[in-house]
């Protein structure tokens, strides 16, 4: 038997929710949901793990963090210091205060681009890219799951049982 | 799901459905414009004409064409840079710390109120550019290894914090207005028809970075919008805090105080809400979105205007009260003579627009006026440029040698710059608003069944 891919397609996201509980209750592995907006508790039904952005985030801050420190130390005390306003830049720790507000900017700097960089590389996110939604009616008010099988009838009867919309199947190779 | 208390009043009014958020917000970017913005397009286009030509013509001569002196060598540019500052504020606040605080009403004009960040920024940042005077050095103020005589930066200076401040803050907030129109330009790719409009659905293709919601996707991005928030809400707080201390570090009386930080921020709010005002009253009338920017919003953020009124009210006796107190008669004299000295209509603009106006929004009648609203607004902008005016030139207008003493009038260059900067923010609000969807619509569908009156009604039921 060939493969199929079957696209169940909801008009509700609480119904969807319902249908990818079932779906994964019988042992069926879901390929992917496609929604218009993101859709509270979907991750956990369908299993997916927590995302480490955040920690990511932490870690870029941290290098700008640093990268500020070193900037502020190497221009003020190291390679050049200077007697501003009768102020000489003796040594990091009298001169730091003025330099928190740098240090400060350069975290945030650091943390955000970087994180959404990752972000962007990480979904796959690029000009020119093209969409992967097999049916363009899941950026308006459709919600769609994409099911990879060889038992289209088994399918079938639990998305319809669950309250599918539409269903579609789609012959691979 | 959740729940939200029948009390509450409803976000998103009228019988809509998923589809007709999409039609609603799709429409403006796929319809022709209509007459009323041709109008108001043609206006600030002259005045960005203008604009155009006093920049050039201050770029080519010199800044010597505005109206500065030895004794006022800071006016005009310094005021419209910190008013543009402060408009931007109010975008991030709805953006960022509205979303700390789950506050969901924000999600009918985070996108405007972020783009207006955006475009404020820009305007903001023309003006310490062109005080420059070279222009095309403008790359001196950034930590460059170099060989040209002078050499690094100096990380004292709180002019070169603002750099850092105001760079970071400019781009951090485009990558936040960015990742949240990735999905809603995903929308307008898919709703372009390909046959009739090859051009817009390339445009939208590139745009939208490939976007397709896949569930990972939609993860990650409120994983990243969190975050992002979280990074906005003290960017934004430092900001203008940093470009406060550009006055407060100094030494010049009527500059020197501890409150500028915080004052300086709630009058970023207060003028950046007004802003916010302005042009929502008038996108929400000529787009068609009175059903998702209703008068609920419009209360909610009329509050926020007269609670940061009356925290820069405070700020104003505070300053008064601390210069008496100080017992310092240089710090005396410096709000004696805003007060009472030449400058005093210009005190007294700002007193009235920023202090006394705001108490009217005590009345719900009043605060949930469009028209009132409306007048208000302008009446705040325009108190919060006289507030700029009155902290930089009164203060400094009157120098420590009374031979010095000297009044500032702007030259038509200068009055071209500011006015052209208006145009110039118009010019680029209404091709977004064109082009853009306007509402971020993909988080606005997150809430239509627990905020719109149709769902609202029916669990009433």
């Amino acid at each position: 038997m060939s493969k199929k891919v079957i696209y169940g397609i909801f008009d509700d996201e609480e119904i969807l929710l319902n249908s990818v509980k079932e779906v994964r209750s019988n042992g069926i592995v879901i390929k992917e949901v496609y929604s218009p907006f993101p859709i509270h508790g979907l991750d956990h039904v369908l299993g997916l793990k927590r995302t480490r952005l955040a920690i990511a985030a932490f870690i870029y801050g941290a290098i700008g963090c640093v990268t500020a420190i070193w900037l502020t130390y190497y221009i003020m005390i190291l390679d050049w210091p200077m007697n501003i306003g009768g102020k000489p830049s003796f040594a990091y720790y009298l001169s730091m205060p003025a330099f928190v507000p740098v240090i400060f900017e350069m975290t945030v700097l650091f943390s955000a681009h970087l994180m959404v960089i990752t972000y962007l590389f990480k979904c796959k996110l690029f000009p020119g890219q093209k969409s992967s939604s097999p049916d363009p009616r899941t950026t308006d008010d459709r919600f769609l799951i994409e099911i990879e099988s060889d038992d289209e009838k088994k399918i079938s009867s639990i998305l319809n049982k669950t309250g599918v919309t539409e269903i579609n199947v789609k012959e691979i190779s | 799901m959740q729940k939200e208390s029948p009390i509450r009043e409803p976000l998103i009014l009228g019988d809509k459905s998923y589809h007709d958020i999409t039609i609603d917000v799709a429409k403006p970017v796929l319809a022709k414009a209509n007459k009323m913005w041709w109008i108001v397009f043609g206006i600030s286009l002259i005045l960005f004409v203008w604009w155009i030509l006093s920049v050039g013509y201050t770029i080519g001569t010199g800044i010597g064409v505005w109206g500065l002196n030895k004794t006022v060598g800071w006016a005009w540019d310094i005021t419209n840079f910190v008013w543009w500052v402060g408009i931007g504020h109010a975008g991030t606040l709805i953006s960022a710390v509205l979303l700390l605080f789950r506050q969901k009403w924000r999600l009918s004009i985070n996108r405007s109120a972020e783009a207006m960040t955006i475009f404020a920024v820009v305007q903001a940042g023309t003006f310490p550019l062109l005080h420059m005077g070279r222009p095309w050095l403008a790359y001196w103020v950034f930590p460059i290894p170099n060989n040209f005589g002078s050499l690094w930066v100096n990380f004292n200076s709180p002019l070169l914090w603002d750099v850092f401040a105001i760079s970071t803050y400019f781009s951090v907030s485009f990558v936040f207005w960015y990742v949240g129109l990735i999905p809603d330009f995903a929308m307008i790719r898919d709703k372009v028809n390909e046959k009739y409009w090859p051009l817009r659905k390339k445009v939208y293709s590139i745009l939208s970075f490939g976007w397709s919601g896949r569930a990972k996707d939609w993860q990650r991005f409120e994983e990243v919008s969190l975050v992002l928030a979280g990074l906005a809400t003290p960017l934004v707080f430092s900001v203008h805090s940093i470009v406060s201390f550009d006055f407060a570090t100094s030494v010049i009386p009527g500059w020197h105080t501890t409150i500028f930080p915080p004052y300086f921020v709630a009058g970023a709010v207060f003028s950046g809400f007004a802003m916010v005002q302005t042009l929502l009253l008038v996108m929400r009338k000529v787009v068609g979105l009175e059903a998702y920017i209703t008068i609920k919003h419009v209360e909610y953020m009329n509050i926020v205007i007269m609670l940061t009124g009356n925290l820069v009210g405070i700020a104003y006796l505070t300053e008064l009260f601390m210069a008496w107190y100080s017992g310092v008669e240089f710090e005396q004299y410096a709000f004696l003579n805003r007060a009472t000295g030449p400058y005093w209509w210009a005190y007294w603009i700002m007193m009235t627009c920023n202090v006394i106006s705001p108490q009217l929004m005590w009345f719900k009648k009043l605060r949930t006026n469009i028209v009132f609203t409306f007048i208000l607004a302008l009446f705040v902008n325009i108190g919060m440029w006289f507030e700029r005016f009155v902290i930089i030139v009164t203060s400094i207008h009157r120098d420590y040698l009374p031979s010095s003493w000297t009044m500032f009038s702007p030259t038509f260059v200068d009055i071209g710059i500011f006015v052209g900067s208006i145009g110039f923010f118009f010019v680029l609000f209404l091709l977004y608003s064109r082009t853009f969807p306007v509402i971020a619509q993909a988080e606005l569908k997150t809430i239509v069944k627990s905020s719109s009156e149709k769902y609202k009604s029916k669990r009433h039921e």
